[in-house]
C-alpha cells in the first residue's frame, strides 16, 4: 500500500465525515417537521434553516462519490453496483428532498405544501437509513465473487444487523438535527427540539449497546483492530453523554458539536475496521483491498493537488456563508434594540 | 440475459438515455437562465432601472426551479456509472473519475453555496456584490459543463491514455484537457446552453405579450433574450461547424451516418436536404439534393469526395476485427442520426432568423412587435425547440459512437454490472420513469402559474421578496 492510497482511503473517509456532519442535521431537520412542528408555518420556518444550506451539504455526498470513483474505481465499481437497490431508493429519497424545498415553496394550496412537506421528511428518513444499512453490509462483509462483484441475496442487504445500523444513523441525524433547531430557531420549536433529545438519548443509548453488540459478534473489528475499535467505540459514547448532558443544560452549541461529532466518530470507526480493506467479502481471499482498487499512482497524485488547492478554498466559502446567514442575528438585534 | 425478451443491455442503456436526456432537459436551461438572470441584474446594477431588477427576481424563480430538478437528476448521473456500468468503472476509473471529483469540487460547490447566498440575501449585500452571486453561479455550472464534457469527450477521442493492468490508465492531466475533440465539444455545448435558455425565456415573453400582459417587462425581458440568443446561436453554429470537422476526422462513420450516404460520393458530392432510406438494404430510396453542398459542409472547397458507410464499415472491420472479431456491427443507425441532425442544424438556422426578426420588429425606435402576432406565435412556439435540438445533437453523438462506449477501446457491451440483474433494472427503469414524469410535470406546473402570475404577484415562494433572514435567531418569534 503506497502513501497516497492510504491518504486517499483517509480523504474518503474524511468526505463521508464531513457530509453525515453537514448533511446529518439537515435530514435530522427533514424528520423533525414531523415530530415537533405543529402546522404548515412551524414547517416552512424549519425548512428556512437550512434553506440556504442542505444544497451546499448535499454536495459532499457528490464529491465522495466523484472521489471514490477517481481514487478507488474497483470500490466504485463493486460498492455502487453490488448495493444496487440501497443505492437506487437513496437516490430516489435524495430526489424527493432534493425538489420539495423549491416545490413546497410554489404550491399555494394547503395540500400542496403538505405534500412536499412530506417529501422531505420521509426523503431524510430514507437516506440516513438507506445509507446506514449499506455501510453497516459493507463492514459485516458481503459475498463477493473473484471479479469483485457482490452476488448477494435479499438476507445479505437487510438483517438485523444493518437495520439497526440504520435505525442507528438515522437517529444520530435526527438528533444532530435537533440540536440544530435549538441552534438555529427560538421561541416554542426550539423548546420541543429539547424536550425531544432528552426523550431520544436514552433511546440512542439503547440503539447504540445493540450495534456495539452486533459489531462484536457480526465483524472482525474487535479481533483484527481491538484498541483502536474500543477506543472509538467508547469516545461515541462518550461524545453523547456530552450531547445529552448539553441538552439538560441548555448549552445547544455543545450538544450540536457532540452530535455532528458523534456521527464523524461512527464513519471513523467504519473505516478504521474496514482498513486496511476496500470491500469485505465473506470469503477473506475475495476482499478487495485498499492496495488493488485503486487508481494509478499519476492520477492519485494529480488529485491530491487537486484537493490541496481546492478543498481549502471550498471550506473558507463554505463557513462564511454558514457565517453570513449568522451575522444577520447580531445586526438585527442591534438595530431593534436601538 | 433475457427477460420479456429485453436484455440486460438495452435496459442498462435505456435507462442511460432516459435519466441523462432528462438531466440534459434542465441543464442547459439552467445554465442560460443563470446567465440571463445575471445580465439582467448586472444591467440593473448599471442603470438602476428597477424593471431589470423585477427581471432578474422573477426569472431567477423559473431559473431556480430548474436547477431544483437538474441538482436531483444529476445525482443520479453521479452514481450511475458505478450501478449500471461497473465494468466500464473499472476499465475507465482511472480517467474518468478525476474530471467528475473535479466538477464537483470546483463547480458544484461553488454553484450550490452562491444559490444559496444569492437567493437568500437581496437585502442584505449592495446590488453589485449580489449581482456577483448570480455571476458566481453561472461560472459554476459552466465549469461544470466543461469537466463533464472532458469526461465525454475521452469517450468520443481517446488521448493521453495507455491500456495497462487491463484498464484505460492516465498518461498525462494536460493531455486530458488538451483533447481537440472537447475544445468544440464544450463551446458547442455551452453555447448551446446559453441558445436553450435565451429563446425559452423570449418565448415565454412572447407568451405573455400575446395576452397584452405587462407589455415594457415582456418586451424588455423579450429583448434580452434574443439578443443573448442571436449571439449564442451564431456562436453555436459556427462552433458546430468546427465540431462536424472533428467528426469527420475522427468518427468517419458517424458524419456518414448523419449524412446519409451509404455508398462513397461522387465528387464534387451533393448534399441531400432530406431523403428516404431502406436500411435493411442499405441503399438510399430518394433524395433532394443541392450539388456540391456537402464538398462544401465537409472540406469548405467546392470539390471532394466523401467516404460512405460501406467502405467505412470495411475499413474498421479490417481495423478491429483481429481485436473483436469479425461479428461486430459498425453500423450506427442512419435514420435517426440523418433527421437528429437536420432538426438540430435546422433549428440554429431558424433561431438565427427569428432573432433577427424579433429584434428588428421591437426596435426602440420604431416597435411594432405587438402588431406582428404572427411572429409572437413563432417565438412563443419556437421556446420547445432549443430542448428538441439538444436532445438531438446528443442522440448523435452518443447512438454515432456505436458499438463503442470509448471509442475505438471498449464496446458498450462489455460496460454493463456483472451482478445487477434484469429485475433490478426493470424496477429503476419503471421508477425512474414515474419520477421524472412527476418532477418535469410539477416544474412545467409551476414554472407557467409563475409565468401567468406575473413578476408583481406576491407569491407564496418567498425567495425574492424575503425580508426575513431565515437564520437570525428571533425571526420566527412571531407573539
Ligand atoms: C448548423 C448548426 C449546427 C451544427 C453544424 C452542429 C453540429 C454538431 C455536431 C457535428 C455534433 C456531434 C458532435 C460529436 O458527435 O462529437 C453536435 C452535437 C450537439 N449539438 Fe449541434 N450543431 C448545430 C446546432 C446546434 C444547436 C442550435 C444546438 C442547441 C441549441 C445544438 C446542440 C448540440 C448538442 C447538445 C450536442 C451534443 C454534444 C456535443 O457533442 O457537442 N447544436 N452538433
Amino acid at each position: 500500500m503506497s502513501s497516497l492510497q492510504l491518504l486517499w482511503f483517509f480523504l474518503i473517509g474524511l468526505l463521508f465525515s464531513v457530509f453525515f456532519f453537514l448533511e446529518g442535521f439537515d435530514y435530522g431537520v427533514g424528520m423533525a417537521l414531523r415530530l415537533i412542528a405543529h402546522n404548515e408555518q412551524e414547517r416552512g420556518e424549519l425548512m428556512q434553516s437550512i434553506g440556504p444550506h442542505w444544497d451546499g451539504n448535499e454536495v459532499w455526498l457528490i464529491t465522495a462519490g466523484g472521489a471514490m470513483f477517481a481514487s478507488f474505481p474497483y470500490w466504485y465499481a463493486s460498492l455502487f453496483s453490488g448495493f444496487y437497490i440501497i443505492l437506487f431508493l437513496t437516490l430516489f429519497a435524495l430526489i424527493l428532498r432534493g425538489v420539495s424545498f423549491e416545490f413546497r415553496a410554489h404550491a399555494l394550496s394547503p395540500a400542496g405544501k403538505k405534500l412536499w412537506g412530506w417529501a422531505l421528511s420521509i426523503g431524510s428518513l430514507c437516506a440516513p437509513f438507506l445509507l446506514g444499512m449499506m455501510f453497516t453490509d459493507l463492514v459485516k462483509g458481503m459475498p463477493l465473487d473473484a471479479g469483485g462483484n457482490i452476488r448477494g441475496g435479499f438476507g445479505d442487504y437487510v438483517n438485523l444487523f444493518s437495520i439497526v445500523g440504520g435505525v442507528a444513523v438515522a437517529l444520530l441525524c435526527l438528533l444532530h438535527g435537533l440540536n440544530f433547531i435549538r441552534l438555529k430557531l427560538t421561541g416554542e420549536l426550539r423548546q420541543r427540539a429539547q424536550a425531544l433529545t432528552k426523550i431520544l438519548y436514552p433511546v440512542l443509548f439503547v440503539g447504540l449497546v445493540a450495534f456495539a453488540g452486533l459489531l462484536l459478534w457480526q465483524t472482525d473489528f474487535f479481533s483484527k483492530r481491538p484498541l483502536s475499535s474500543w477506543l472509538l467505540l467508547i469516545l461515541i459514547v462518550l461524545l453523547s453523554v456530552v450531547a445529552t448532558y448539553g441538552a439538560y443544560r441548555d448549552k445547544e452549541g455543545l450538544s450540536f458539536i457532540a452530535s455532528g461529532a458523534t456521527l464523524i466518530g461512527v464513519v471513523a470507526l467504519l473505516f478504521n475496521g474496514l482498513f486496511p480493506r476496500v470491500m469485505v467479502g465473506n470469503d477473506p481471499l475475495h476482499s478487495i483491498l485498499i492496495a488493488n482498487a485503486s487508481s494509478t499512482e499519476y492520477t492519485l497524485g494529480v488529485m491530491t493537488i487537486v484537493a490541496a488547492i481546492l478543498v481549502p478554498i471550498v471550506l473558507a466559502y463554505t463557513i462564511w456563508s454558514y457565517f453570513v446567514f449568522n451575522q444577520r442575528v447580531d445586526t438585527k438585534k442591534v438595530v431593534s434594540d436601538k | 440475459m433475457l427477460v420479456l425478451g429485453v436484455s440486460m443491455l438495452s435496459l442498462a442503456r435505456f435507462q442511460f438515455a432516459m435519466t441523462t436526456i432528462f438531466h440534459f432537459f434542465f441543464v442547459p436551461f439552467s445554465i442560460g437562465m443563470a446567465l440571463l438572470t445575471a445580465i439582467m441584474e448586472t444591467i440593473y446594477v448599471f442603470k438602476r432601472d428597477d424593471d431589470y431588477k423585477k427581471m432578474a427576481k422573477f426569472w431567477g424563480k423559473i431559473f431556480l426551479l430548474s436547477f431544483a430538478v437538474g441538482v436531483v437528476t444529476g445525482i443520479i448521473q453521479e452514481f450511475q456509472f458505478g450501478m449500471n456500468w461497473s465494468d466500464y468503472s473499472r476499465f475507465m476509473g482511472d480517467i474518468f473519475g478525476a474530471p467528475l471529483a473535479i466538477e464537483a469540487l470546483l463547480a458544484f460547490f461553488l454553484e450550490s453555496v452562491f444559490i444559496g447566498m444569492w437567493m437568500f440575501t437581496w437585502d442584505r449585500f449592495k446590488p453589485g456584490i449580489h449581482a456577483l452571486f448570480i455571476w458566481l453561479v453561472t461560472l459554476g455550472s459552466s465549469i461544470s459543463a466543461l469537466w463533464i464534457l472532458t469526461a465525454n469527450s475521452f469517450m468520443q477521442n481517446p488521448v493521453a491514455y495507455r491500456i495497462a493492468n487491463g484498464r484505460a490508465e492516465m498518461a498525462s492531466f494536460s493531455g486530458l484537457l488538451k483533447n481537440p475533440q472537447l475544445w468544440v465539444e464544450f463551446p458547442h455545448v455551452i453555447f448551446g446552453a446559453f441558445t436553450t435558455a435565451a429563446f425559452a425565456l423570449a418565448g415565454m415573453s412572447a407568451w405573455r405579450l400575446l395576452k397584452h400582459e405587462n407589455k415594457t417587462f415582456y418586451h424588455k425581458s423579450l429583448r434580452v433574450g434574443l439578443w443573448v440568443g442571436l449571439v449564442a446561436a451564431i456562436l453555436t453554429v459556427a462552433v458546430g461547424d468546427l465540431q462536424t470537422q472533428q467528426v469527420i476526422k475522427d468518427q468517419p462513420m458517424k458524419f456518414a451516418a448523419t449524412e446519409g450516404i451509404y455508398k462513397d460520393s461522387g465528387n464534387p458530392a451533393s448534399w441531400s436536404v432530406v431523403q428516404g432510406f431502406d436500411t435493411k438494404n442499405k441503399k438510399v430510396t430518394w433524395s433532394i439534393e443541392v450539388p456540391r453542398m456537402l464538398s462544401l459542409l465537409t472540406y469548405h472547397k467546392a470539390t471532394g469526395s466523401v467516404k460512405g458507410m460501406d467502405t467505412i464499415n470495411k475499413e474498421l472491420h479490417a481495423k478491429y476485427d483481429g481485436k473483436y472479431g469479425s461479428a461486430i456491427n459498425y453500423y450506427v443507425p442512419p435514420k435517426t442520426l440523418f433527421w437528429s441532425f437536420r432538426i438540430m442544424a435546422g433549428s440554429g438556422m431558424f433561431f438565427i432568423l427569428i432573432a433577427v426578426l424579433g429584434l428588428w420588429f421591437s426596435r426602440a425606435k420604431k416597435n411594432t412587435l405587438q402588431n406582428q402576432r404572427w411572429l409572437l406565435y413563432v417565438l412563443g412556439i419556437s421556446l420547445w425547440l432549443p430542448f428538441i435540438a439538444n436532445t438531438c445533437g446528443w442522440l448523435i453523438t452518443e447512438l454515432g459512437r456505436f458499438p463503442w462506449i470509448v471509442y475505438g477501446l471498449y464496446t458498450i457491451a462489455d460496460a454493463v454490472s456483472p451482478s445487477v440483474t434484469a429485475g433490478d433494472l426493470w424496477f429503476s427503469n419503471i421508477m425512474y420513469f414515474l419520477i421524472f414524469t412527476l418532477l418535469g410535470g410539477t416544474m412545467i406546473y409551476f414554472a407557467h402559474r409563475t409565468l401567468v402570475a406575473g413578476p408583481d404577484a406576491l407569491d407564496g415562494t418567498g425567495y425574492a421578496d424575503t425580508t426575513v433572514d431565515p437564520l437570525s435567531k428571533g425571526a420566527f418569534s412571531h407573539e
